[in-house]
């Protein structure tokens, strides 16, 4: 299957912080046509778009961008998310370290386009070997004045610094984020008011992915319409997916919006290895847990489907029939409840609670009242949690109850009790 | 406006009001407990929880905005069996003594179990938060974490309102702490004990430090008890017993504390009276003598750790004069020892405050002689409250008391120094008469009254022009004192208080909020205007305290007894 390489247009063919390089492939051809048009029109044209957030919770951009363009403030902010800290997802990573160059090129857009002239990288603590590269990639665009004062000629002045991340999962949510920026804990702020309107040092503040901003250059140069043309009506464009677990080729690969989840695994990914397809985790650690008769299955932001299926952050890990599920799950349950901020009840209680339940299950112990009363936890968590965290925390858990239903039915049971 | 149903009832109400709000503007009382009506709001205990029609997942009604056309619903099914969880998760990690507890009955978390009827087994095993140890090194502030609830009420006020920021919070998820950083105990921290946290906490993690066992064992021990009530006790402890905010009990109070066997009751106005003596001559001397100005007073004992602490450099701007307290507490085993003829060992000195740190300030080594303490034990109103009701008397019947001699009964100026501005107007109206040798006409500056966090004012004293900044709250006394150390700070004299609203706000009173507050700061303005003596300088008791003892203001023997040093202790910030 041939890739569509838009995000990863420059990756691996080019020095990554040569500018010179980087122009020859077209870079900063998008910052061009931007400051050749009004801040409106290059809204209008990411509206025209159709791009949606690659983070995860798939905001339209363009909606985004023009709600904090309608802001008035002193400051405004471009934040980019660079926390890539979902599991089994290595994405920004890649796009980082390939063509950092690119990323301030759309920095920069999403600046003129709203009215910032800061912007901020926080970067995922776990990846410090990329400060050097973007570092490196700011000083070669300001030297080749692309960033910093009066851009181009165009009057507009754009500068982008590094923040290194806490280490905590939930600072890759962007009110966490914020508040890590501002040197306080990782916690989220309870939403509205939503950054666009109060975010970083409460001035109206963009946040967007790595991946969302690296289509942004190649919308403009290639137009609304093309981009459209590419993935599926409602999610348009492409999209960076993290393959890995047990499959024979493991890797950052990037389709067009709809690809087959089988095709993913059986023909990019070349198939299983070391057994029989068990189960897929879809997204990320907060994703759902598929069994081996969900994989016909289109992949776009929302495709809520038969199976309740959402993109998430684009990682697809690949189970054997080697796992036992209870064990993966209980492992990406143990992840939560290490990573829940404790902030708001749900999340600081309800997790550890969840993985407990799981674990008494699990052991044979369990009885089907705890089958129920983790069912209903789950639900309150999904319902009353403070942030996405605790809110999808349970998805894994619920998913591998619905989609491996037997296997909980029978320990229960007592039938069998392999462990 | 905008327009909305909740629970079926449409209910107008201003573009921005919380769902929390506008559920009670249509007559409903969402539950809360992260909720505090003075604190920023915090949406994270999750037990206000709504539901909104077209919502995926609940709304909490502290936070979320009314939209035009929403409907909410507030004991929907959904709604019900979030909060059941929420409560039960709550209490699978809490401590179950309720029984043993200093916030029984008090307590906001065992009201709401209540009224949600929480009578089921807790389906997850219970575990204790932290290590099960009580922290009782600080004198003003107990706490137990283990029945903390996570809500940041304590950690809202001690940094947003008063920062100090002794509390922070530690590690995450389950293992979540709020208190201080690096699981020191809270005498090790920048704690000021001001108490302001007592008063946040819904729960009973954080409490008086308790002392009335003391007081009891020393009320039989044959030593002669002498108690002496702040300004502030009177306006707030009917209020502790039940009574409207605001209900004035002076002669009650005095009755209950003889029936408890205090064998003498004075009233602290006295010694307030003492201070704006000192205090005024203090200041007039520095003006006339070009002594550090601006001068800010030093009653509050939270305020001068937080001086000492923060800002070391300000040391010589604090009036030397002890608080109150501590000047009674002087003249108790001095002045009243030797006209009761008897040993200061054999007397044995309580007061009743409104603030926990005066606990702190009763034991710091300046405040006394030879050996002994000048006051021995500090209760708070939540403690003599709790004695009262421990002793069965009945607060509403008694018959009013008057204060012992030799001391007598305070002024006005006295009176007032329970509220924000106080200490500044009783001050004014002395230094007024002092300065100019004429009547003061009008004795209400009401300019200094009131709860703006910072109040400025600029007097006329006989020609030399006078400007007055008072402070009340220690992130509003931060701004000052901001410009003070900068000397920037366009003022001669500066009264500051650590607690909101001053006195009547301080963390040992019951529990209040603003409401409560401006009731209480009514009521100290009704008594100053009642009394006959209104001025410091006029009371009778002052007077024949300096005629015999004393000889005059800032004397040799009015430095030994009344005045004070401070401590640098900004090492624990640096």
């Amino acid at each position: 299957m041939e890739e569509v390489r838009i995000a990863l247009r420059n990756v691996g063919e080019i020095d990554p912080v040569s500018v010179e390089e980087f122009r020859a492939r077209g870079g900063f051809e998008g910052l061009k046509r931007a400051l050749s048009m009004g801040p409106k029109e290059v809204i209008d044209e990411i509206i025209a778009s159709k791009i949606r957030g690659r983070g995860g919770a798939g905001f339209p951009v363009g909606l985004k961008w023009d709600m904090v363009r309608g802001m008035e403030a002193d400051q405004k902010y471009i934040v980019c998310n660079a926390d890539e800290g979902e599991p089994a997802t290595n994405k920004d990573r890649i796009l980082m370290s390939g063509d950092p160059l690119s990323l301030m090129e759309s920095m920069t857009i999403a600046g003129y386009a709203v009215g910032a002239t800061k912007g901020l990288i926080y970067l995922r603590a776990e990846y410090p070997y990329l400060f050097p590269v973007l570092r490196e990639a700011i000083e070669a665009a300001e030297q080749s004045g692309f960033l910093g004062r009066d851009i181009l000629g165009s009057g507009f002045d754009f500068s982008v610094a590094l923040v290194s991340g806490g280490g905590a999962y939930v600072c890759g949510e962007e009110t966490a984020l914020i508040e890590s920026i501002e040197g306080k804990r990782g916690e989220s702020r309870f939403k509205p008011p939503y950054p666009g309107a109060i975010g970083l040092y409460d001035r109206p503040t963009v946040i967007n992915n790595v991946e969302t901003l690296m289509n942004i250059p190649a919308i403009l140069t290639g137009g609304a319409e093309w981009f459209r043309s590419i993935g599926t009506s409602d999610s348009s464009g492409t999209k960076l997916f993290t393959l890995c677990g047990n499959l024979n080729r493991r890797g950052i690969f990037e389709f067009p919006m709809g690809v087959s989840l089988r095709d993913l695994i059986f023909d990019v990914g070349e198939g299983v290895c070391g057994g029989e397809l068990l189960a897929v985790q879809l997204g990320g650690g907060s994703g759902p847990i598929l069994n081996a008769d969900q994989i016909d299955v289109g992949l776009e932001i929302d495709h809520m489907g038969p199976h309740g299926i959402a993109l998430g952050a684009g990682g697809v890990m690949v189970i054997n029939d080697s796992h036992d599920i209870l064990d993966i799950v209980e492992n990406t349950m143990e992840f939560f409840a290490d990573e829940s901020c404790g902030k708001c009840t749900p999340c600081r209680e309800g997790t550890i609670q969840l993985l407990r339940l799981l674990r008494k299950i699990k052991s044979g112990r369990g009885r089907v009242s705890d089958l129920e009363n983790l069912e209903e936890l789950a639900e309150v968590m999904t319902m009353a949690s403070l942030c996405g965290l605790g809110q999808s925390s349970p998805i894994p858990l619920i998913s591998a109850l619905k989609n491996f239903n037997e296997e909980f039915v029978s320990i229960l049971e007592g039938r069998c009790a392999p462990w | 406006m905008v327009t909305l149903t909740i629970d079926g009832q449409s209910v107008t109400v201003k573009d921005g009001t919380t769902l929390l709000d506008a559920a009670s503007a249509a007559g409903i009382r969402v539950p809360t407990l992260c909720f505090h009506p003075d604190q920023k709001v915090k949406a994270n205990c999750r037990i206000c929880v709504v539901e909104v029609e077209g919502m995926k997942t609940l709304a909490p009604a502290c936070s979320t905005p009314v939209r035009e056309g929403m409907e909410v619903r507030t004991i929907s099914q959904k709604v019900r069996m979030a909060r059941k969880n929420i409560l039960e998760l709550i209490f699978a990690h809490h401590s179950k003594d309720c029984l043993q507890c200093d916030k029984n009955g008090t307590c906001e978390l065992q009201a709401i179990a209540e009224e949600m009827h929480f009578d089921y087994a807790v389906r997850y095993p219970v575990e204790i938060k932290g290590d099960g140890k009580k922290d009782l090194s600080s004198p003003s502030v107990t706490r137990d974490v283990s029945k903390c609830i996570d809500c940041n009420r304590c950690f809202s006020v001690c940094n947003d309102v008063q920062t100090v920021c002794a509390l922070s919070r530690s590690k995450r998820g389950y293992q979540t702490l709020v208190g201080p950083a690096f699981g020191k105990e809270l005498a090790e921290t920048v704690c000021i004990g001001c108490g302001q946290c007592v008063q946040a906490c819904p729960v009973g993690a954080l409490t008086v430090h308790d002392d009335r066992d003391e007081v009891w064992s020393m009320l039989d021990s044959g030593k002669e008890v002498v108690v002496q009530i702040a300004p502030a006790v009177r306006v707030t402890l009917a209020e502790a017993l039940g009574e409207d905010p605001g209900v004035i009990s002076t002669g009650r109070v005095i009755t209950a504390l003889r029936r408890l066997g205090f064998d003498k009751v004075f009233d602290t106005d006295f010694s307030a009276d003492l201070t704006i003596m000192e205090e005024g001559t203090e200041f007039l001397n520095r003006l006339k003598n070009g002594g550090a100005l601006p001068m800010i007073t030093s009653c509050s004992p939270g305020w001068i750790k937080f001086c000492e602490t923060f800002y070391p450099e300000c040391l010589p701007h604090l009036s030397t004069c002890k608080s109150p307290q501590g000047m009674f507490g002087a003249v108790i085993k001095t002045y009243y020892a030797e006209y009761a003829a008897k040993d200061p060992e054999d007397i044995y000195s309580v007061s009743v405050m409104p603030c926990t740190a005066k606990k702190f300030e009763a034991k710091r080594p300046e405040m006394g002689r030879d050996g002994y303490r000048d006051i021995d034990a500090v209760l708070t109103v939540q403690e003599l409250a709790k004695m009262i009701r421990y002793a069965g008397i009945d607060f509403g019947a008694l018959r009013e008391g008057t204060f012992d001699e030799p001391f007598g009964t305070g002024s006005g100026a006295g009176e007032i120094f329970g509220s924000t501005g106080g200490v500044m107007e009783a001050a004014l109206r002395t230094v007024y008469e002092v300065v100019t040798g004429k009547t003061l006409e009008n004795l209400d500056f009401t300019v200094v009254r009131g709860f703006d966090g910072v109040k400025e004012a600029a007097f006329d004293l006989g020609g030399k022009k006078v400007r007055v900044a008072v402070a009340h709250g220690l992130g509003n006394a931060r701004k000052v004192m901001d410009a003070v150390r900068a000397g920037e700070a366009a003022y001669d004299f500066i009264e500051i208080m650590a607690c909101p609203g001053g006195c009547i706000g301080g963390g040992g009173n019951p529990i209040r909020n603003w409401k409560k507050l401006s009731r209480r700061m009514e009521a100290v303005y009704r008594l100053d205007k009642a009394l006959p003596i209104r001025k410091s300088h006029e009371n009778p008791a002052v007077q024949r305290i300096y005629r015999d003892y004393l000889t005059e203001p800032n004397s040799e023997r009015c430095h030994e007894l009344l005045h004070t040093s401070y401590v640098d202790r900004s090492d624990i910030v640096k």
